[in-house]
């Protein structure tokens, strides 16, 4: 008798939703436009918009945690003077 | 100082913009994904494989709107990153949850069950890919819920307690954050909003197939079910409303004073449905605050309280400290200019913090915190140079609330009217008036629909936090320049954006009318 464990029965449902997906993408006919829409768009926010534009200024600048805690608490007790 | 004022304006500038921006997809997303359902149900009930070929047709437009939107929420988190820091550390701990949730529901639900519903025609059961029509509608709402909470959170800040060594609102209270009342009234209010607008883009667009005599049938088919949804979707719009009325009058009067260009209230306050603002008026200057009004009688003790007798108190009034409390008593509450001396005491409670914990002095950071909390609910107060600065934009926030309610009325009578003319006056079909009155509503319920966020969020101001962190505390050291650089960049990307998405529905519109929609094989 031939042992089967879960490990082909896995990799068949991997594989079927692959081709689920990957028969879906190759069958579109708008949607072909609407994903270059969406990759261009991707690509923009995160590539350039994110990376040149908008760094996420407490991480940037400061290493941990407190230092951030202690960035915050000075600016905002310097925004009152 | 005039540069700060300068990145406060200009990153509420961008704020809005891409706020905006996004929201223009957002409500029809939600509003079609319902209507896509119920026509697919409608198809599995039925079998009549016509309905498969309308579910299909909208379905399509849906995931234009879809792919459009995509991303458009994600440049409003960078932005809280690098515009609004000192917000976005102070929030995190309450915005974190919300957030990630909101992430990991839109992705994996809607990106699951929105492939079942594009690829699964030939794949799966009716039954089976019906289900995922209706998952797919229901992740949506979901996402919104969790977006809506953390702003609801913004206006009326619960569940949290305030730790001045992390320097964050640390949640301490999931379920007080999550079934906050603004919260709840919020999500229905905006997801029934998207309803209604997702009924006039379906009665817009039938009515261009009627107006160029193009799918009749599924035009008079589809408009039945918009009109629908549409009326339950407005009617529901205006009850949440009322309701959001009610929570502002309690957790925001300042904003429903201003919204109302009232500036002394009395009992039996009256509704102005329209009117034109003195743009002179100042508080105290005793001059009129609204110079031709039509008004209705008791009207905004009525939206406000439920009472027709209460009272209703006016930008004055709060400023002098007469407000009303949760069970709509009339209360002699901290004027502004106490609450002013409230938040600089705890201000100063946080430099005596900061300067113990540099020396290490345990009992003295202790002793400061202590102080801290007492003080905190009006620590944002601390910041404004006198209390007139409380107020927020009045002529904006009454105008646009005007013409979100004044659309909505509109709206109300549409729905009836096409409503009746589909089902008793059905000759009234192919009169070119009604097509273009349908077609024209597209573009007036976005006016109504970004009306009521800027009601919302100017009426806000000049909190981020409602009466904790104002504006001008919660933005980035950095220069204005970078920030109205990258202003423009948006506003660019975003037009030509538009352009491009509205172009590929107008061509997906237009290729429908030579298509035939309920066989599309044929």
């Amino acid at each position: 008798m031939i042992k089967t464990g879960p490990y082909p029965y896995i990799a068949h449902k991997i594989t079927s939703i692959w081709k689920f997906y990957s028969d879906g993408f190759r069958h579109m006919t708008v949607g072909k436009k609407l994903w270059t829409i969406i990759i261009i768009k991707l690509i923009l926010i995160f590539a350039v918009i994110k990376l040149l534009f908008f760094p996420d200024l407490l991480d940037s600048r400061y290493a941990t945690d407190s230092e951030r805690a202690a960035a915050v608490r000075q600016a905002l007790i310097e925004k009152r003077i | 100082m005039n540069d700060l004022m300068n990145v406060v304006d200009w990153s509420r500038a961008q704020f809005a913009l891409t706020a905006m921006y996004h929201w223009l997809f957002v409500p029809l997303t939600i509003g079609l994904s319902l209507i896509i359902a119920i026509m697919e149900t409608i198809y599995v009930r039925t079998r009549d494989e016509r309905w498969k070929g309308i579910t299909k047709f909208w379905m399509t437009l849906f995931g234009i709107n879809f792919a459009c939107g995509v991303a458009t929420g994600l440049i409003l988190e960078f932005e809280f990153g690098t515009n609004w820091s000192n917000y976005s550390w102070f929030v995190g701990d309450i915005f974190g949850a919300p957030l990630a949730i909101e992430g990991i529901l839109a992705f994996f639900m809607e990106s699951t069950f929105i492939a079942v519903m594009f690829f699964g025609w030939k794949k799966f059961s009716r039954g089976f890919h019906l289900a995922a029509t209706w998952l797919t509608a229901l992740g949506i709402c979901l996402s919104a819920l969790w977006i809506l909470i953390a702003n609801a959170w913004m206006q009326n800040p619960v569940g949290m307690e305030f730790d001045p060594s992390q320097m964050r609102n640390v949640m301490d209270d999931f379920w007080a954050v999550a079934l906050n009342p603004v919260a709840i009234n919020k999500f229905f209010h905006a997801v029934t909003s998207g309803w209604t607008l997702g009924g006039v883009f379906v009665v817009g667009v039938s009515s261009w197939l009627l107006w160029r005599k193009s799918n009749i049938v599924a035009a008079r088919k589809s408009m039945k079910v918009g009109a629908w949804v549409g009326l339950a979707g407005i009617i529901l719009t205006i009850w949440t409303g009322d309701g959001s009325a009610v929570q502002v009058a309690k957790v925001q009067p300042m904003k429903l004073a201003a919204m109302e260009g009232l500036y002394r209230g009395k009992c039996g306050q009256e509704l102005v449905g329209f009117g034109l603002l003195n743009t002179d008026k100042r508080p105290y200057d005793g001059q009129d605050a609204i110079n031709y009004e039509i008004s209705i009688p008791k009207g905004l003790s009525i939206l406000a309280n439920h009472d027709a007798n209460s009272f209703v108190p006016g930008i004055e009034d709060l400023l002098d400290g007469i407000s009303v409390d949760a069970n709509g008593d009339t209360i002699n509450t901290i004027s502004y200019a106490e609450r002013i001396t409230i938040g600089r005491e705890a201000q100063d409670a946080l430099r005596a913090y900061n300067e113990a914990e540099q020396r290490g002095d345990r009992q003295a950071m202790d002793s400061a915190a202590t102080l801290l909390k007492e003080k905190y609910e009006f620590f944002g107060y601390g910041y404004l140079d006198s209390p007139e600065q409380a107020i927020p934009p009045v002529a904006l926030t009454f105008y646009s609330f005007r013409i979100m309610v004044i659309i909505g009325g509109y709206l109300l009578a549409f729905f009836a009217a096409i409503l009746l003319i589909s089902y008793r006056r059905t000759h009234f079909l192919e009169k070119s008036w009604i097509h273009w009155i349908a077609i024209l509503s597209i573009p007036l319920v976005w006016v109504c629909s970004q009306a009521g966020w800027i009601v919302a969020e100017v009426g806000r101001q000049p909190w981020t936090i409602q009466d904790v962190l104002p504006v001008n505390a919660a933005i980035s050291d950095i220069s204005s320049t970078s920030v109205q650089i990258t202003f423009w960049m948006f506003a660019v990307l975003f037009t030509l954006l538009l352009i491009a998405e509205i172009s590929i529905m107008l061509r997906q519109i237009g290729k429908s009318a030579k298509t035939n929609i309920e066989n599309p094989d044929k």
